[in-house]
Formats: C-alpha cells, sequence, structure tokens
C-alpha cells in the first residue's frame, strides 16, 4: 500500500511560458533505478492561481511515468478507483501519447499528493474533460524526450525518427532503439513545452478506442486484497463505532466498563464528536482483536442518547408539510418567464400533478471502512475515498494536526456513487487510532451504512402545464417544495435556473419553498438529475399525451425551439451548456435503435415509453419496453440507450458497462428503493428492506453512441437520470397509470 | 477453542470462539480476504464460498458448524478446471467494475456451472439472484456465466 521508493525526484526543470490554465507543467528526472519519471504538476484547470503558488514554493514534484531497462512502462493513475474505470483509462492517455504497447503497461494507484498530480477525486463525471488533454500531453512529451535522446545518438534531426510500440525508428538508417535502452539519457534532456508538444492525430490511436480490459481484473478474480476493507497494518486492531440514530444527536452515558470487560475486547469509549454531522460526530468506540468480537460485544452496548432537536421529524410529517406549503405560493422565486398565468388561462389544456421521489441511500457494497495509524502527530491513512483531499483535510482538522502530517493510501473502493465524497468514517477512524495508540481498522456494519448516510433529498413538485390548440407545450410552473435551513438549500436539494425545459417554454415559472430537516443530504449518482429528470421529463410525456401527440414528436418539436447553445454567456464554456442539437441527435437514435415507431405492435400489457436528458455533459435518450402483469409487478423488457459524449469513446468495453450499470441503477432506484424517516432515523437497515436490483430484474441494455465534434466527456452519472422516467412512461404506455411518485408502487397498477 | 477445517485443500488450526462466522475466520485469521462482507445477514453473497460444493453464506456460518465439510474460497476456486475456466471468461468478457462482489458471483456462478453446466437464463437468474451486484454487471455476469459454459453469451431473452 506504500508509495514505491524510486520515485523519488532528482532534478526538476521550470515549466516554460507561464499564464495559460489549461498548462501541464511537466519535470523530468532520472529514477534511481536508471528509469525515466516524468513529473507533471497538473493545475486545477478551474484555479491556475492556485498552482502557481504551488510552483513558487518549490512543493514536491510527481512521477507519472518510469520506464524499465527492459521496457516495462509504469504509469500512475492518479484518480480513486471506484468502479468506473480510471485506473485503465487515465493510464491509457499517457501510453496512447507515450506511443508503447499496452501489454508492456503497468499501472499504479497514486498515493495522495495534490502537489504533484493536481486534483484526485473521483467525482461529477469529470476524470474525462479534465483529464483528456492533460494526460496525454504527460504521455506525448516523454515520447518527445525519448526521441530527442535516439536522435542525439545516431546524430539525426528528431523529426527523422519515429515511434511505435516503445521503439524509436530512424528510417533512412533502419536503426532503431528501444524506450527501455534510451530512458537513461532521455531523463537527462530538457522537458519539451507542454502547450506545444505534438499530439496524435486520433485516427493514429492505437490504445485510445481499443476495448481494454480493468487493470485490476485478474486480481480481482483470484480474490487479491485490494480494497479498503481488505488493509492490514501489523498489530492493527478493530473498531466498530456507534453513533447516536438521530441524526446530531449526542452521547448521554454508555457501559463501557462493562463492555471493556467482554471477550476480545481492549477499549471501549465515548467520543465526544463535534458538530459537523459529515465529520466526526459522538458515539462510542469499540476496539477489539477482531472486527467480530468488537461487533459481538456491541450488542451489548447500552446508550442513552441526548437525541436533539430534529427527532420528531418524519417523512410523513415532511409530506403532509409539503401539500400545505403547495397551497400557498412559493417561499421564492428561481424563474419567472412571461406571464403563465395568462397563458394557462388561454391554454386548451391545462393539468395539474403532484410528484414526490423520497430520500435514498448510497448503498456502496463495500461498506465505509478505514484504516489508521497515527504516530507521533503523523497520521497515515487506508481508505477507499473518493476524495482523499477531502479525507485529509478533515483528519486533519479533527485531530488538529497540519495536514501535512496526513498521508492517505488511496486503495481500490468497492462503489463510491458520491458516498465517499465525504469522509467521516476517515475522522472517526483516526480518532480511534490516536486514542487506542495502535493501528485500527474501522468497519462499519451495513446497518450503519444505511443509516449514516448522507441521503439524495427528497422531494416534491407541484406542476402545472398547458397546451394549445395545435398541440404546443405553452406554459409550465413548479412549485418545488424541498428542504433547506432558513434560505440556504440543502445539499443536492436545489433546482436549476435552466433546468430542463426553461429556456424552451414562453411562459415558465419555478418556484420553491423549504422544509427544515435535520437529516444531512449530498450527491448521489448524477445529483439532481436523479429525481429531476423523473419529474420534468416524466411531466412532459403527460402534456404530449394530453397535447395527443407522439411524445417523440411532442420533445423533438420542443427542443426544436432553440438552436444555440445555451448558458454560453460570456466567459463559461459553451460546451457546459445544453445543446439541443445534440439532444435531439440521441432522441433520433435511440428511436432508430429502438423500433420506436413500431410500438403499437406490442402486446397488451407492454409499453414503451421514451426520455433523455442532459447532464455532467452527456447527453443521453433512452427507451424503456417494460410489461406489467395483472398482479401490478412490473418487468424491464429491454433498455436501449444513446448517448453522445463527444468524439471519442475511450475504452469502449467499460464504456458499455458504466451505461448498463448506470441504467440498472436507476431501474434498482424506481423499483424499490427509499429511505424512511421516523421520530429523525432512518428506519430501515439492510437490503431486505432497501433492495438492490437483482440479476433476475436486470434486462438486456442495448448501448448506442452518437459521435459528435466535441471534446470527450464522462460517462459515470449521465446515462442513469433518463432511464427512471423512461420506465414509468412505459408502464402508462402499458396501463394508462401514470407514476408521479417513487418507488413505483405495484399495487396501484395491479388489474382486477 | 481451537477448530480445524479445510480450507482450499489445506486443513487449518484456528482458536477462536465456536460462534465466529466463517468469514471472520476467513478474512482477519486466516488472512483469506477475497471473500467480502456486504450485509453480514444473507442477502448480498459478496462472502459466498463452496461448502461441499453448495454455495454457501460464509457471514452466517460458524466455525463450529463446519466439521470436516472441505471449503473452496475464491482464493481456492482458481485449482479446478471449471474454476478456472470462469475466471477466465470473467477476464474475456471484462466484467468488472468495483469487483467488490466479484469473488462471490464467481462462486455462485461456479456452483451454478458444477450442477448445471449448460444452464439456460432461468437457470442463472435462480442461482445466481441472491448475489448482488451494485454496479449493476448483471449483462455481462450472465454472458460470462455462458461463455465459460460454451454457450452463445447473446442475451436473447427480448428480441
Ligand atoms: S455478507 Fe454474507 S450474504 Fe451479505
Ligand atoms: S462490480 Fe461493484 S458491486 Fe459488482
Amino acid at each position: 500500500m506504500t508509495a514505491p521508493g524510486r520515485k523519488a525526484a532528482v532534478t526538476s526543470v521550470q515549466p516554460r511560458g507561464a499564464g495559460a490554465s489549461r498548462r501541464v507543467f511537466l519535470t523530468a528526472s532520472a529514477a534511481l533505478g536508471g528509469g525515466l519519471l516524468l513529473h507533471a504538476v497538473l493545475p486545477d484547470l478551474a484555479c491556475a492561481e492556485t498552482a502557481h503558488r504551488r510552483l513558487a514554493t518549490a512543493r514536491p514534484l510527481n512521477a507519472f511515468i518510469a520506464i524499465a531497462p527492459d521496457g516495462i512502462v509504469t504509469i500512475i493513475a492518479k484518480n480513486p478507483e471506484i468502479g468506473q474505470g480510471v485506473k485503465t483509462m487515465l493510464p491509457m492517455l499517457i501510453a496512447e501519447e507515450l506511443d508503447v504497447d499496452w501489454k508492456d503497461v503497468r499501472t499504479e494507484q497514486a498515493d495522495l499528493d495534490v502537489a504533484k498530480y493536481g486534483r484526485q477525486f473521483a467525482g461529477g463525471s469529470t476524470a474525462t474533460p479534465l483529464n483528456w488533454e492533460p494526460m496525454r500531453r504527460v504521455g506525448a512529451a516523454g515520447r518527445a524526450m525519448l526521441v530527442a535522446a535516439a536522435a542525439r545518438i545516431w546524430g539525426v534531426a528528431p523529426s527523422a525518427c519515429s515511434t511505435a510500440a516503445g521503439i524509436v525508428h530512424h528510417a533512412a538508417s533502419g536503426r532503431t532503439l528501444s524506450y527501455g535502452v534510451l530512458v537513461e539519457k532521455a531523463a537527462l534532456l530538457p522537458v519539451p513545452n507542454l502547450e506545444t508538444v505534438r499530439l496524435k492525430d486520433p485516427k493514429d490511436f492505437t490504445i485510445i478506442g481499443q476495448p481494454l480490459p480493468g487493470v485490476d481484473n485478474r486480481s480481482i478474480v483470484t480474490g487479491k486484497p485490494l480494497f479498503g476493507i481488505d488493509v492490514a497494518s501489523p498489530g492493527m486492531l478493530y473498531a466498530v463505532f456507534e453513533k447516536c440514530p438521530v441524526f446530531g444527536g449526542k452521547v448521554g452515558r454508555a457501559n463501557t466498563d462493562a463492555i471493556k470487560r467482554l471477550s476480545g475486547v481492549r477499549d471501549a469509549f465515548v467520543v465526544e464528536g463535534g458538530n459537523n454531522p459529515l465529520g466526526l460526530v459522538g458515539g462510542v468506540a469499540i476496539v477489539a482483536d477482531s472486527w467480530w468480537a468488537a461487533s459481538k460485544a456491541r450488542k451489548q452496548l447500552q446508550v442513552t442518547w441526548d437525541e436533539g432537536p430534529t427527532a420528531e421529524q418524519s417523512s410523513a410529517g415532511f409530506a403532509s408539510a409539503a401539500q400545505e406549503l403547495a397551497k400557498r405560493p412559493p417561499a421564492r422565486w428561481l424563474r419567472r418567464d412571461g406571464d403563465a398565468a395568462a397563458a394557462f388561462a388561454r391554454a386548451a389544456r391545462t393539468i395539474e400533478a403532484a410528484y414526490f421521489y423520497p430520500f435514498l441511500a448510497h448503498l456502496d457494497l463495500e461498506p465505509q471502512n478505514c484504516t489508521a495509524r497515527v504516530r507521533a502527530g503523523k497520521v497515515e491513512i487506508w481508505a477507499p475515498t473518493q476524495d482523499p483531499e477531502g479525507g485529509a483535510r478533515m483528519v486533519a482538522a479533527t485531530l488538529r494536526v497540519p495536514e501535512s502530517n496526513v498521508l492517505v493510501h488511496v486503495t481500490r473502493v468497492g462503489g463510491g456513487f458520491g458516498r465517499r465524497l465525504r469522509n467521516d468514517y476517515m475522522a472517526e477512524a483516526a480518532w480511534i487510532a490516536r486514542q487506542v495508540g495502535r493501528p485500527v481498522k474501522l468497519l462499519w456494519s451495513r446497518q450503519d451504512d444505511i443509516q449514516h448516510d448522507f441521503y439524495r433529498p427528497a422531494g416534491f413538485h407541484f406542476l402545472k402545464g398547458g397546451v394549445k390548440g395545435d398541440g404546443t407545450l405553452v406554459a409550465l410552473t413548479d412549485h418545488f417544495v424541498t428542504f433547506g435551513h432558513g434560505d440556504q438549500v440543502a445539499a443536492s436539494a436545489g433546482l436549476g435556473q435552466t433546468e430542463f425545459p426553461a429556456q424552451f417554454v414562453d411562459n415558465l415559472e419555478f418556484g420553491m419553498s423549504l422544509l427544515p430537516l435535520g437529516v444531512p443530504t449530498g450527491p448521489l449518482r448524477a445529483p439532481g438529475a436523479n429525481a429531476l429528470a423523473f419529474v420534468f421529463q416524466s411531466f412532459l410525456d403527460e402534456l404530449a399525451h394530453v397535447a395527443g401527440k407522439d411524445p417523440l414528436a411532442f420533445h423533438l418539436a420542443l427542443l426544436g425551439r432553440r438552436r444555440e447553445p445555451l448558458n454560453a454567456s460570456a466567459g463559461s464554456n459553451p460546451e457546459h451548456g445544453l445543446d439541443a442539437g445534440r439532444l435531439r441527435g440521441v432522441l433520433e437514435l435511440v428511436a432508430e435503435k429502438s423500433g420506436w415507431t413500431k410500438r403499437h405492435l406490442l402486446p397488451k400489457g407492454t409499453g414503451m415509453g421514451i426520455a433523455s436528458y442532459f447532464c455532467h455533459l452527456g447527453y443521453f435518450a433512452e427507451v424503456v419496453r417494460a410489461t406489467v402483469v395483472s398482479s401490478g409487478t412490473v418487468k424491464v423488457d429491454k433498455v436501449w440507450v444513446a448517448g453522445d459524449i463527444g468524439s471519442q469513446i475511450i475504452n469502449p468495453s467499460n464504456a458499455e458497462n458504466q451505461v448498463q450499470g448506470a441504467v440498472l441503477d436507476g431501474i434498482g432506484e424506481a423499483l424499490g428503493q427509499a429511505i424512511t424517516i421516523e421520530r429523525g432515523r432512518v428506519v430501515e437497515a439492510n437490503f431486505d428492506t432497501v433492495p438492490l436490483l437483482r440479476i433476475h430484474q436486470a434486462p438486456p441494455v442495448e448501448v448506442h453512441f452518437r459521435i459528435t465534434e466535441h471534446p470527450p466527456t464522462g460517462l459515470g452519472e449521465p446515462a442513469l437520470p433518463p432511464v427512471i422516467p423512461a420506465l414509468c412512461n412505459a408502464i402508462f404506455a402499458a396501463t394508462g397509470k401514470r407514476i408521479r411518485s417513487l418507488p413505483i408502487d405495484t399495487t396501484q397498477l395491479r388489474r382486477a | 477453542m481451537p477448530y480445524t477445517i479445510d480450507i482450499n485443500g489445506v486443513r487449518r488450526t484456528v482458536d477462536v470462539d465456536g460462534d465466529m462466522p466463517l468469514l471472520w475466520v476467513l478474512r482477519d485469521v486466516l488472512d483469506l480476504k477475497g471473500s467480502k462482507y456486504g450485509c453480514g445477514i444473507g442477502l448480498c453473497g459478496a462472502c459466498t464460498v463452496h461448502l461441499d460444493g453448495s454455495p454457501t453464506r460464509s457471514c452466517m456460518l460458524p466455525i463450529s458448524g463446519i466439521g470436516l465439510a472441505k471449503v473452496v474460497t475464491i482464493e481456492g476456486i482458481g485449482e479446478t478446471p471449471l474454476g478456472r475456466r470462469i475466471q477466465g471468461a470473467w477476464l474475456d468478457i471484462d466484467v468488472i467494475q468495483c469487483g467488490y462482489c466479484q469473488a462471490g458471483q464467481i462462486m455462485s456462478a461456479a456452483a451454478l456451472l458444477a450442477r448445471t453446466p449448460h444452464p439456460n437464463d432461468r437457470d442463472i437468474d435462480r442461482a445466481m439472484a441472491g448475489t448482488l451486484c451494485r454496479c449493476g454487471t448483471y449483462p455481462r455476469i450472465r454472458a460470462a456465466i455462458k461463455k465459460a459454459a460454451g454457450l452463445s453469451i447473446a442475451d436473447t431473452r427480448t428480441p
């Protein structure tokens, strides 16, 4: 789990041409073992100034590439691998431009070192857009140095040399030298300017675009220890940590003396904790010789809790409060275009509908865990995390040690989905380890994991829409009742001003009212989108039916009203705004692939639904075919997906896997998942009451990509949102019953 | 007290409480960390091992209940030709996302193919329904099982 010693930097070269934000700074050093190391500092693209400051203070440099004399290339994967495939994908980008054979590449997971590697996090489907160019430039710079070394040896111009599969060729003389032989000389040469280093023409790619298997696959199928839960440290003890079931509660009294006497238990103590619900909260730690002994002792733990002010909150209470708020005008307006009231008065038909979606948990299959060792004020952490930097910061603040004293080893992560962007489990492990003076592995039980999550917030939408006689959507309003404190909307509980169909409907109002909430909330895969797509794409389907239109035609007509990318205001990246043409493109493609126009031929009780969504820079349209049997049970027969994530699918095998996984994730959420709050606490405790999708419920998912002339973007998230409304719309097509509340209540779908 | 059990063909003696589940004996006493903890109560299948060939949830199986039964884990499944074939199919199909469930998937699949060498989709559903994949690799798990069985990997359930 520790970094290899041969990463030590020996020389550093100042970067050239300061100024632009999209630069990769690169320095070279000879490795102790004679390998070439390219040390790059990747400035946060949004934050070049920080990068300059970093360079000015000469922070340690870092290595992405090492080449051994035998030609084996080690490439560092800087971001956490949570199942999204970056430990394969990021090195592919470097290897492509370095021009080596993928079979000669080994990848290695980086420890946390932002000064060396730039940002190291897994979230927001950002790995591709942020690294597509910088990582290739790292590889291209390495290639240029190897070529320069060969050219010097031969006394020829570098431009007379070419490379392929780890070998430099001089065509005129027929000479060749391998990278492994050149590496020592190359390491001493000046680093080329990354701004101008030549990148390959995409038609010459030999690695990018290939369906390459995950680099850890062999270790996984043979059961090698890779995950956080598998970490072992000499002398390590095991811990469980019991927290107040009510969020924000504190420990009153606990029978820790009795617990300490139990078999295998080494220590038991109260942790006071602070007020940050996503940091170290109050609880009782039990430390034992094995996790089983700690868990067994926990059954005898008796704690009186001071449950705090939110112990009366409940899901049922939220629902009735939302109904009350809906009777009044929204507490604030997010957007008011045109005159909705007048447009409704003139509309040929109007409908009103109330939509609801529940709290959701992340349900990472590997429960939260962390191994920590604290010695002489230095903290060493091994953790499955999506944000090791945030975790290190939190550990430092909690233990009151300098951040530079916290070393984080990033393990493979058994599922992220947003949960491990917060690192409360790290703070707990570090605190407990310091108290017992031994390395400690903290592991949450499944119940801990479900009941001490932060949740996808529930939400209530009170919608009204109106169509003209010709079927055109003329007005739409949403009073969104969500959660927050004072004026502050809870994390991931907001509604953006540009939420579709805003800007596509002349008379449109988005208003918002807030309910107080003691339950922590935050991002779950495709945050915001995973709920809002359901609401708006379902309601638009309702409006299409009211208008007497084919839902596809209705969507295309709505999108046809704008042509230019939106939100392309001065200074912002035009790629970040919705491009109606790209959304239309995926809608048309999915309609073609799914046989949308032939859906009238489907048997009774079977229907097709369509939906589309733009988020995380990706455009997805999906068609679900579902059958509802007389008992009301919903069977998803098949899903067709069309996605547009730009000009290049970097790894088609992983891309298909990610899309299928996102689609199945959405189906699982829609069919059965909800977190219920009662008396301020979470009711559900395991997979019996929060069901994950199982294999017999998983339909075939057919995935198509539309390749467009846009920079490649990420895939972890944007394929999820449309499947939920597509499924609900298919159920409507099959049964005539509209799903306005999640999870889908099959008792409503029963046929007498 | 000491218990001697046969794990992957090797007899191992451990001195633990009799109610300690096999999963924790494997992971924390014998340092065989391939079997995973996901739920602790038989709902997820991440801890699946073979007990005399039957797929068994090791999180629910106390060490005192094993006796002379032979335990095979993910670390040992590659010793059999069938196990090796399944691992190979998993690699060929590139099944894995996060990978946390996959030991359980492979052990469940190996038990299925030992009993039913040419399973149809229903057989696969029945044998694999107890093993959750949070990442949703089910289409590829299905394909990999078929591949290991020498069947066509196309998903023909819906035209
Ligand atoms: S851990 Fe054994 S079935 Fe989930
Ligand atoms: S691959 Fe992540 S749980 Fe199955």
